[in-house]
C-alpha cells in the first residue's frame, strides 16, 4: 500500500463473523481537519468499522493506515496512543468518579503501571482538565459524581474525556442519541469547534443534525460503500434513496 | 491545618492509626502469649484478605487460588527453616543424617538440588516473595493478556490450587506430603517456639501488616488505584483511553500474591509449620470470605474480617463444631445478599451516620445535611439497628 | 507377554478411560446447563451430586429392611427418586437464593460456596460423618468376560449406558423439546425472550432446577462404584468445573469432547505414573490449554 496524505486510509478492509462479512473490501480516506459523517441503514457495519479502527475487532484483511502507519496489527491501548480516540453508542464513563478525576484519568500521563503510581496531578493536568470541562459545558460540575449527570452531559464528558487525551482522529458513534433539541445544537457547536486541527468521525442517524455538521457524508450498505460526498449529493443518489426507502 | 485533617480523612489514616493502635498495644498488653500467637496466626490471614481487597475489591478480580501464594510463601520458609533443624547433629538417628526426616523416611539419601538454596536465609527470604511472586505473573500474563476474566479466571485459580496441592501431597518426599513441614525449630540459632520470640514475631508480624496497608492505601490513592476502580467498572473505556488494562490486572495479582506470601511466611514462623491444608480451595475460598466479611473495599475491614471470622472458628470449633459450618455457610449467604459491603459497609451506612447526628445538634447550621437523610434520632437510641435496610445493595454497584 | 494378553490389557485400559470419561461427563452435564447455558457458578454443585448418591443409600437401605424381595429392582426407581429430589432441591435453592444473584456472577461463586458448606453439614447431622456405601443389586456386581482374560467391570458398564442416556436426553431436550427453545432463546437475548412471552424467570428456575436434578443423577450413579460422604461432593466440583470450562461453555458437545480427552489423558497417564502425577499433569495440560485458548475447545464467534 502506498502512502498517502489522508489521516486515515483504509483500504480493501474486510472482517467476517463465521461466514457473514460485516465490512465488504471497504475503501475509505479521510482528510486531515475532516469532519465525516457515516450514515446507513442498521447493520451497515457502521459501528464494526469504527471498532475495526480502534482495534476492538480484528480484521480479516486489509489495511488500516492511520497517519501511514499500519494499525490492524496494533494492540487497542498503541492504537489510543498513537491518536486515535473512540466514543461509545452508549456514554462510557466511570459513573463512580467525579467528573475532575474522570478527566484526569484520561490525561495522557502515567499510562503505564509504574507511571501510572508516579503520577501527580500537576498544575498542568488542572489547567487541561479545566479548559476541557469548559469547552464541553462541565466547568461547574467538576467535583459531581459522574453518575449524577444528565444523559446529555454524561455524553459530552466522554467527549471530553477523549478530548483529554488530544487525538489526531476523533470517533464518535451515535453522540446524539437521546438528546434533547437544545443538547443536540450545542453537541452540533461542540463538534464544530473540536474538528479544528484534528479530524472526526460520527456516525449518526439523525439527517439534520448530520446537514449540520458533515463536511463530507460516507453511505454504508451491507459492510460496502454505497456513496460518497457532500449531504445533497448523497441525498440525491437514487441508490441512496433506494436503501433508505426499502425495495 | 485543615487540609492535613482532610487529607487524614481522606487517607482513611485515621482508621489505620486504630488498628495499629489495637493490634500493636491493646492485644499484647491484654493477651497472654497463648492468646496472641493465636491472634498473630490470624493476622497473617488478614495479608491474603488485604491482597484480596486490592484485587478483588478494587480490581474486580476474584481469585480462588490465594492459598497457593500464602502456602508457597510458607513452604519457602518452612524449607529454610527445616534445613537449619536438620543438621547432621539432631539427625543422626536417620540413615542419611542432615537431610528433612520426611525425605529420609521416603528413602531420599541426598537433599533434591532445588532445595540447596533455602540453606541461606537471604535467598529463602529472597524467595518467599520472588517464586509466588512470577508464578502469580505467569498465571495472570498469560489470563488478563487474552481477556479471560472473572469467572474463568477464578476457576483456572482454583485448579491451580488443586494442582499444587496435589503435587505436594503425592511428592512426600520431596515436600512433606500431607503433613507437610513439621517439627521447627529455630532461626539462625534463635528459638522460634520460645515465648519471648513469638512476643517478638508478633510484633514483627503486626508491623508487617500495617506497612503493607500503608503501601496498599498509598496505592489506592494513586493513579493506579483510581485506574483500577475504572477498570473494574468500565474496562474498555480504560483500554480506548490508552491503558493497556491487562498489565494493570497483572499488577494487582501479583501484588496480592506478594502480600499473601508474606502472610505465609509469617504464619510458618509463628505456627511452626506449613501444610498442604492452607494451600487447597477451601482455604483459599475461606480468606475470600475474610475479605468479604470485613468489606472488600477496605483494606482496614479485611483484617477485622480476618479476626472476627476466626475467633468465631475457633470459638464455635471448640464448643460448637456443628454449629460453625451452618454460621459459616450463613456467613457466605448472608455477606452476599444483605451486606455486600460487609463490617465496613456496616460501619458507613450505620455507625457513621449515627456519629454525625449525635453531633450534628451542636454545630447545626454549619453541618451540610445530604437531603435524604433521615431525622436526628432521639438519643436513648444507643446502638445502630441490626437490620439494615434494602437499600445497602444499592453500594455496591 | 503375549500378544493377547497385552491387547486385553489395552482394552481394558481403553474401558478404564471410557469409564472416566462417563464418570467426568455425568458431573459436567448438570453443570453445563447451569453454568454453561445459564452463566450461574453453581459450587454447590457436587452436593447436589451427593445428594443423588445419599438418596440411593437411603433407597437401599429402605428396601432392604422392609422389601428385601425387591432388592433387583430399587435401582432404577431409585435414580428417579435422586433426580427428582436433586430437581427439587434445585428448584427451592433458585428460588431463595440464586435468582437474586443472576448479575453478580462472582457473587454467586460465594453464595453457592456458603450453600455447599451448609448442604455438607446437613449430610454429616443427618448421615453421619463416615462414608456409607449402598447394597447393590447383584446384576451391577462382577464382570463380563467376552474373552479370556478380559473382564469388563458392570457398574462401569451401567454408568457409560447411563451417561449416553443422559446426554442422548439432554442433547435432544435442549435442542428439539419447547423447554430447550426457551433456555437458549433466554440465553442469546433475555429481553427478547421475555418480549416474545418467555417466562425467563420461569425458565431460569426450571433450568437451573434440571441442572441439579441431572447431578442428582450422576451422585446417583456414582454410588455404583465407590462410596459416598458428607464432603463427597467437593472432590468432583473442580473437575466438573474444568471439564465444561475446556470443552467452551455453552457448548454441549464440547462438554462432551472435553470430558473425553481429559479422562483419556488422565488414564494412559496413570498408566505410567502414579496416580497423583497423573491428575497434576493432567490438570496441568488443561490450565495449560485454557491459558492459550480460553474460550475452550468449541466456541462461536460472534461480534462482542
Amino acid at each position: 500500500m502506498s502512502n498517502t496524505d489522508f489521516v486515515l486510509a483504509i483500504e480493501d478492509l474486510t472482517v467476517s463473523f463465521d461466514g457473514f462479512k460485516a465490512i465488504d473490501a471497504l475503501t475509505l480516506y479521510v482528510d486531515r481537519g475532516e469532519l465525516r459523517v457515516i450514515i446507513g441503514p442498521n447493520g451497515a457495519g457502521k459501528t464494526t468499522l469504527l471498532d475495526l479502527i480502534c482495534g476492538k475487532t480484528k480484521a480479516s484483511a486489509g489495511s488500516i493506515k492511520f497517519k501511514n502507519q499500519e494499525m490492524t496489527r496494533l494492540a487497542e491501548h498503541k492504537i489510543v496512543r498513537a491518536g486515535v480516540g473512540r466514543k461509545f453508542q452508549t456514554p462510557s464513563i466511570y459513573e463512580n468518579l467525579s467528573v475532575f478525576k474522570n478527566l484526569e484519568v484520561s490525561f495522557p500521563q502515567g499510562r503505564s503501571v509504574l507511571g501510572a503510581l508516579g503520577f501527580r496531578c500537576t498544575d498542568e493536568v488542572k489547567e487541561r482538565v479545566q479548559s476541557v470541562a469548559t469547552e464541553i459545558g462541565l466547568a461547574d460540575a467538576l467535583d459531581t459524581e459522574a453518575g449524577l449527570l444528565s444523559h446529555g452531559q454524561k455524553q459530552w464528558l466522554e467527549i471530553g474525556m477523549l478530548l483529554m487525551q488530544e487525538p489526531e482522529l476523533l470517533m464518535l458513534d451515535e453522540p446524539i442519541a437521546g438528546m434533547s433539541v437544545r443538547e443536540r445544537e450545542l453537541t452540533a457547536d461542540l463538534l464544530q469547534r473540536i474538528c479544528k486541527g484534528r479530524s472526526v468521525i460520527v456516525i449518526e442517524h439523525d439527517m439534520d443534525f448530520v446537514k449540520r455538521i458533515a463536511h463530507k457524508v460516507t453511505v454504508m450498505h451491507q459492510g460496502k460503500i454505497l456513496a460518497e460526498g457532500s449531504m445533497e449529493k448523497v441525498q440525491a443518489d437514487p441508490k441512496v434513496i433506494d436503501v433508505y426507502l426499502g425495495h | 491545618m485543615d487540609a492535613f485533617k482532610s487529607w487524614i480523612a481522606r487517607s482513611g489514616t485515621g482508621s489505620i492509626l486504630l488498628l495499629a493502635l489495637l493490634i500493636v498495644v491493646v492485644f499484647p498488653l491484654t493477651m497472654d502469649i497463648f492468646r496472641l500467637n493465636l491472634v498473630g496466626k490470624y493476622l497473617t490471614y488478614a495479608f491474603v484478605a488485604v491482597g484480596l481487597v486490592m484485587l478483588w475489591g478494587y480490581g474486580g478480580i476474584l481469585s480462588l487460588g490465594q492459598g497457593v501464594f500464602f502456602g508457597l510463601g510458607g513452604y519457602m520458609m518452612a524449607m529454610f527453616l527445616k534445613l537449619e533443624a536438620s543438621d547432621p547433629e539432631a539427625t543422626k538417628i536417620q540413615s542419611t543424617p542432615g537431610i528433612p526426616d520426611f525425605m529420609d523416611w521416603n528413602q531420599l539419601t541426598e537433599l533434591p538440588l532445588w532445595w540447596e538454596p533455602f540453606r541461606h536465609l537471604p535467598l529463602a527470604l529472597i524467595a518467599v516473595v520472588a517464586v509466588p511472586m512470577v508464578l502469580a505473573f505467569i498465571i495472570s500474563f498469560a489470563m488478563f493478556k487474552r481477556r479471560v476474566g472473572g469467572v474463568y479466571f477464578a476457576i483456572i485459580t482454583q485448579a491451580v490450587a488443586l494442582i499444587l496441592t496435589v503435587l505436594i501431597i503425592g511428592q512426600q518426599g520431596y515436600t512433606g506430603g500431607v503433613n507437610g513441614i513439621t517439627d521447627l525449630r529455630t532461626l539462625l540459632g534463635w528459638d522460634i517456639r520460645d515465648d519471648s520470640a513469638k512476643l517478638i514475631l508478633y510484633f514483627v508480624n503486626a508491623g508487617l501488616l500495617i506497612g503493607v496497608i500503608v503501601l496498599c492505601r498509598w496505592i489506592q490513592m494513586s493513579k493506579l488505584g483510581t485506574l483500577l476502580l475504572a477498570m473494574r467498572d468500565k474496562e474498555d473505556r480504560v483500554r480506548f483511553s490508552g491503558y493497556d488494562v491487562a498489565m494493570f490486572k497483572v499488577f494487582a495479582f501479583v501484588l496480592a500474591a506478594g502480600i499473601s506470601a508474606i502472610g505465609g511466611a509469617m504464619f510458618t514462623l509463628q505456627v511452626g509449620f506449613m501444610s498442604p491444608s492452607f494451600v487447597g480451595i477451601v482455604p483459599s475460598i475461606e480468606m475470600v470470605i475474610f475479605a468479604a466479611v470485613g468489606g472488600r473495599m477496605s483494606l482496614v475491614g479485611a483484617v477485622y474480617g480476618a479476626l472476627l471470622v476466626n475467633f468465631g472458628k475457633t470459638y464455635f470449633s471448640e464448643s460448637a463444631p456443628d454449629l460453625w459450618l451452618f454460621l459459616m455457610a450463613a456467613l457466605f449467604i448472608g455477606v452476599v445478599l444483605a451486606f455486600p459491603n460487609g463490617l465496613a459497609g456496616l460501619y458507613e451506612s450505620h455507625v457513621k451516620p449515627w456519629f454525625a447526628r449525635r453531633k450534628a445538634p451542636k454545630a447545626a447550621p454549619a453541618a451540610i445535611e445530604p437531603p435524604a437523610a433521615p431525622p436526628p434520632a432521639p438519643s436513648h437510641k444507643s446502638a445502630p439497628p441490626a437490620t439494615l435496610p434494602g437499600g445497602v445493595q444499592g453500594q455496591s454497584a | 507377554m503375549s500378544f493377547d494378553e497385552i491387547y486385553n490389557i489395552a482394552l481394558m485400559q481403553g474401558f478404564a478411560g471410557l469409564s472416566l470419561f462417563s464418570v467426568l461427563l455425568l458431573m459436567g452435564l448438570g453443570l453445563a446447563i447451569i453454568f454453561g447455558q445459564m452463566g450461574v457458578i453453581n459450587m454447590a454443585h457436587g452436593e447436589f451430586m451427593t445428594i443423588g448418591a445419599y438418596t440411593i443409600f437411603l433407597f437401599s437401605s429402605l428396601t432392604e429392611s422392609y422389601a428385601p424381595g425387591l432388592m433387583q429392582a430399587y435401582f432404577p426407581v431409585a435414580i428417579l427418586a435422586a433426580f427428582l429430589i436433586a430437581f427439587g432441591f434445585g428448584w427451592l435453592t433458585e428460588w431463595a437464593l440464586i435468582r437474586h444473584l443472576y448479575k453478580r456472577p462472582l457473587d454467586t461463586l460465594l453464595a453457592t460456596w456458603g450453600l455447599s458448606l451448609g448442604m455438607q453439614q446437613v449430610f454429616r447431622s443427618t448421615f453421619g460423618p463416615k462414608e456409607v456405601s449402598p447394597t447393590l443389586p447383584d446384576w451391577l456386581m462382577g464382570s463380563w468376560s467376552p474373552s479370556e482374560g478380559l473382564d469388563i467391570p458392570i457398574n462401569g458398564l451401567f454408568v457409560l449406558a447411563l451417561t449416553l442416556l443422559v446426554t442422548g436426553g439432554v442433547l435432544l431436550a435442549l435442542y428439539k423439546s419447547r423447554w430447550g427453545l426457551r433456555v437458549r432463546a433466554t440465553v442469546a437475548n433475555r429481553p427478547m425472550a421475555n418480549a416474545t412471552g418467555i417466562n425467563t424467570k420461569r425458565t431460569d428456575r426450571l433450568t437451573y432446577a434440571i441442572g441439579c436434578g441431572i447431578a442428582g443423577v450422576a451422585g446417583a450413579a456414582f454410588t455404583t462404584i465407590g462410596s459416598t460422604g458428607p464432603t463427597s461432593g467437593s472432590l468432583y466440583i473442580v473437575d466438573a468445573f474444568l471439564v465444561v470450562t475446556f470443552g467452551g461453555a455453552g457448548s454441549l458437545l464440547g462438554t462432551v469432547a472435553s470430558a473425553f480427552g481429559i479422562a483419556q489423558t488422565q488414564s494412559i497417564a496413570e498408566f505410567f505414573l502414579t496416580g497423583s502425577m497423573a491428575k497434576v499433569l493432567t490438570l496441568l495440560l488443561i490450565v495449560t490449554i485454557l491459558m492459550i485458548r480460553p474460550q475452550g475447545l468449541f466456541a462461536s464467534k460472534i461480534r462482542r
